[in-house]
């Protein structure tokens, strides 16, 4: 049967057709610049200086606090600078910027071999030391995920294969490409804190997927694949759980108060080369697509520049009104595109100026189909009207805190309010507020 | 080059306010050509009198009021075309121009415009000249020859064959059942509104008929039912938020409707039964509040 969850909508059908078909390739430009705070946590302390020469794989910033990870050189060549630069958020972000040499020296690895053989104790640090976060978009980083307390339990790990943001299709190509790493990731994961199930959860619109990802999985202990419906956010993680699992996450809490971690499928291969190989994450596959001459699937150096990404596939087809980082509903502008992508990128996503217009807000017209698709079961109408008017405490009240900023509401709107906007904006505000509150107690 | 900046999502639904409106519009049609088939000319100007009046008043306000004019929302079309559907192709001009007016102005926008008004302004505005002007708005007349004549629902003679087709005296709109019917499957397609407000009063109204005694398909098919049902209670803003409340709000109109067709002094009750629901509303949203993921368990520990 085909798990689902309630709510959700089903935007820009097809977008996916552009880039569904077309294999991986990769490509390598001569300069990346990789920023240091590409995870959630505090970000990476530089370790190198202008002119120094790096390899593949050296760790160029060092972890800094409980969240933190290492960063790693994914070119070899010279340091160019070590400098701010403008990134998505308001704050400018630390970036070490790496001439590409071309020699492609890698640092010396340490291999663990197979994950079904490997001491599982071993598992968790090679994760943290080859700078994994979740690559679906949250970058967690993914050993601390795994770091389960002794009273927590945890009977079930997905591997989230849903791909349900528009327009992406790696993780799509990742899984038909190279199905049998992802299932060797979650076994890996499923061996470091001793959980005997794990399960591959796909949308039923990737057949071809399902069928690579089951074919991997036979003869393998304790993993299986479920089908999914295809809606979107059927690979949110709450919904994802909710469909998988049927259990649900407590409000404010996190999955494995469920039972149950989530980690995306390019999240499962990177803990495979990073078991298997010794390999730090120093690549992943992005989709470009949207107003460029020849979409693509490329597997891109963490660091590459936007610039030359879109050079890669031909340049801009038609006049550019966004680049967006991620996909059609959750993704970010990017203000420039000299920006790099990051661990997380799973997509560049370019609108041209027709489909970039900004739409103006109407008034509510009260409708509720906005309250029909929230797939929380919140009133996002009456939150908006108390965000509007500052009143931040009746949007806690209206459970804002619990939204998972999906964007359903809005793009189901048809007064095209802008609600998703409003309630990050609420959201930020109220942890602000908890925090000074926390610090004073 | 210049990147334009926005907040997520990217991608916005075509169905708009205006589309929906003009959905709503659209679906309407086959109604109003009902209408002005068997009841004629007068019919034509009854519904061109209504909607050209409610398309002015809110013109007038909004202008007046110095508020954006919205009239190209196709709201105040809709509004009208629903206040001529539902009275009587006899009615006066000056009623229907008043009427149009109360609904736009009173009911709606003095409640603050599109989404804040709590009653349906074309229902408000049909209760209003039922009470204002209860024999020019009960003179029916017969289809074709206009011959002044009762309901179905007052003399109960009718084939269902009549009543199916609309060959019967009533309003305007409501007469032709399988006009109705294909604009509800119009909406559903559309999405642009829901099955079950519709489903629910109607097969409430059918079944409490039916256990009272009465014929349950003379009952759905006579009178103001299945257009109230259609097209008054799936009104976006007086309706319920919340599924289960939206299912019974759809039962208490269906109930209602049986209740004064049965024992009241009245011969029709839609009107009367969708106010009252309109009204509970907003209580039925609130002591049937939505489940909230992740908030089960906490709400059984606060128990």
């Amino acid at each position: 049967m085909k798990a689902t969850f309630r709510g959700g909508v089903h935007p820009a059908h097809g977008s996916k057709a552009q880039t569904q078909g077309l294999a991986t390739r990769s490509f390598v430009s001569d300069t990346v610049r990789i920023i240091m705070n590409m995870n959630i946590g505090a970000p990476s302390q530089p370790c190198v200086a202008k002119g120094d020469h790096v390899k593949i794989g050296q760790v160029i910033g060092e972890p800094v606090g409980f969240l933190g990870l290492p960063v790693h050189a994914s070119v070899s060549g010279e340091v160019v600078s070590v400098e701010p630069i403008p990134y998505l958020s308001e704050q400018p972000a630390m970036c070490v910027t790496i001439h590409n040499d071309f020699a492609d020296e890698w640092v010396e690895l340490h291999p663990l071999g197979s994950v079904e053989t490997v001491d599982p104790a071993l598992i968790i640090p090679a994760i943290k030391n080859a700078g994994i976060c979740g690559l679906g978009g949250a970058s967690f980083p993914t050993h601390v995920k795994l770091s389960i307390k002794p009273e927590q339990k945890c009977d079930c790990i997905i591997a989230n294969g849903a791909e349900c943001e528009t327009h992406l299709t790696c993780d799509h190509r990742l899984m038909l490409e190279n199905p049998v790493r992802v299932v060797d990731g979650l076994r890996a994961a499923m061996r470091a804190i001793n959980v005997k199930e794990g399960i591959i959860a796909i949308e039923d619109n990737k057949p071809d997927a399902i069928e690579a990802m089951r074919k991997a999985c036979q003869g393998r202990e304790g993993v299986r694949v479920q089908v999914l419906k295809t809606k979107y956010p059927q690979g949110g993680e709450k919904q994802l759980i909710e469909a998988v699992t049927g259990r649900q996450v407590p409000s404010g809490g996190l999955p494995i108060q469920a039972g149950v971690i989530v980690m995306n499928v390019a999240t499962c291969a990177a803990v495979a080369d990073a078991v298997i190989d010794g390999k730090p994450l120093v690549e992943r596959i992005v989709t470009v697509t949207g107003a460029v001459r020849q979409p693509a699937n490329l597997r891109l150096r963490i660091g590459t520049i936007t610039e030359d990404i879109i050079g890669e596939c031909g340049g801009f087809s038609g006049d550019v009104g966004k680049v967006i980082f991620g996909g059609a509903m959750t993704g970010m502008c990017a203000p420039n595109t000299s920006i790099p992508i990051a661990k997380a990128t799973g997509g560049i996503l370019v609108l041209d100026k027709q489909d970039a217009a900004s739409v103006e807000e109407g008034p509510c017209l009260r409708c509720g189909k906005c309250v029909e698709v929230c797939p929380i079961g919140l009133h996002p109408l009456k939150i908006k009207i108390a965000a509007d008017a500052d009143r931040i405490d009746e949007c806690k009240r209206l459970h804002v805190m619990d939204c998972t900023l999906c964007g359903s509401c809005s793009f189901i709107c048809p007064a095209h309010r802008w609600l998703t906007a409003s309630f990050k904006v609420a959201k930020q505000k109220l942890a602000a507020q908890a925090k000074k509150g926390g610090s004073g107690k | 080059m210049s990147l334009i900046l926005s907040p997520a999502p990217h991608v916005r639904t075509k169905n708009t306010t205006q589309r929906l409106m003009l959905n709503v519009v659209i679906s309407l049609l086959p109604c109003a050509a009902a209408g002005i088939y068997y009841f004629g000319l007068r019919a034509a100007i009854v519904l061109a009198v209504s909607v050209v009046s409610a398309v002015l008043a809110e013109l007038v306000w909004q202008k007046l009021a110095h508020q954006t004019v919205r009239i190209n929302d196709f709201s105040a079309v809709v509004t009208g075309l629903l206040l001529g559907l539902c009275i009587t192709p006899s009615a006066p001009w000056w009623m229907v121009m008043i009427g149009a007016f109360f609904a736009i102005i009173v009911v709606k926008q003095l409640f603050g415009g599109i989404g804040d008004n709590f009653l349906n302004p074309a229902l408000t505005a049909r209760a209003v000249l039922l009470a204002s002007w209860p024999a020019l708005m009960t003179t029916h007349c017969t289809p074709f020859d206009a011959v002044t004549s009762a309901t179905p629902l007052m003399t109960g003679e009718a084939s269902t064959m009549q009543l199916l087709l609309g060959d019967v005296p009533g309003a305007i709109g409501e007469t032709c059942k399988v006009a109705i019917l294909l604009g509800f499957v119009y909406l559903l397609v559309t999405q642009t509104i829901r099955w079950e407000i519709p489903v629910f009063t109607v097969a409430a109204a059918a079944l409490l008929s039916w256990a009272l005694g009465l014929d349950p398909l003379t009952t759905v098919l006579s009178g103001g039912l299945l257009f109230g049902a259609v097209y008054m209670a799936t009104d976006y803003v007086t309706s319920p938020l919340n599924r289960w409340a939206q299912i019974v709000y759809a039962i208490g109109i269906g109930v209602i409707v049986v209740i004064i067709r049965k024992f009241g002094a009245y011969p029709e009750g839609v009107t009367y039964a969708i106010l009252l629901m309109n009204i509970a509303a907003p209580l039925l949203d609130r002591v049937m509040p939505q489940k909230i993921y992740g908030c089960r368990k906490a709400r059984k520990e606060a128990k």
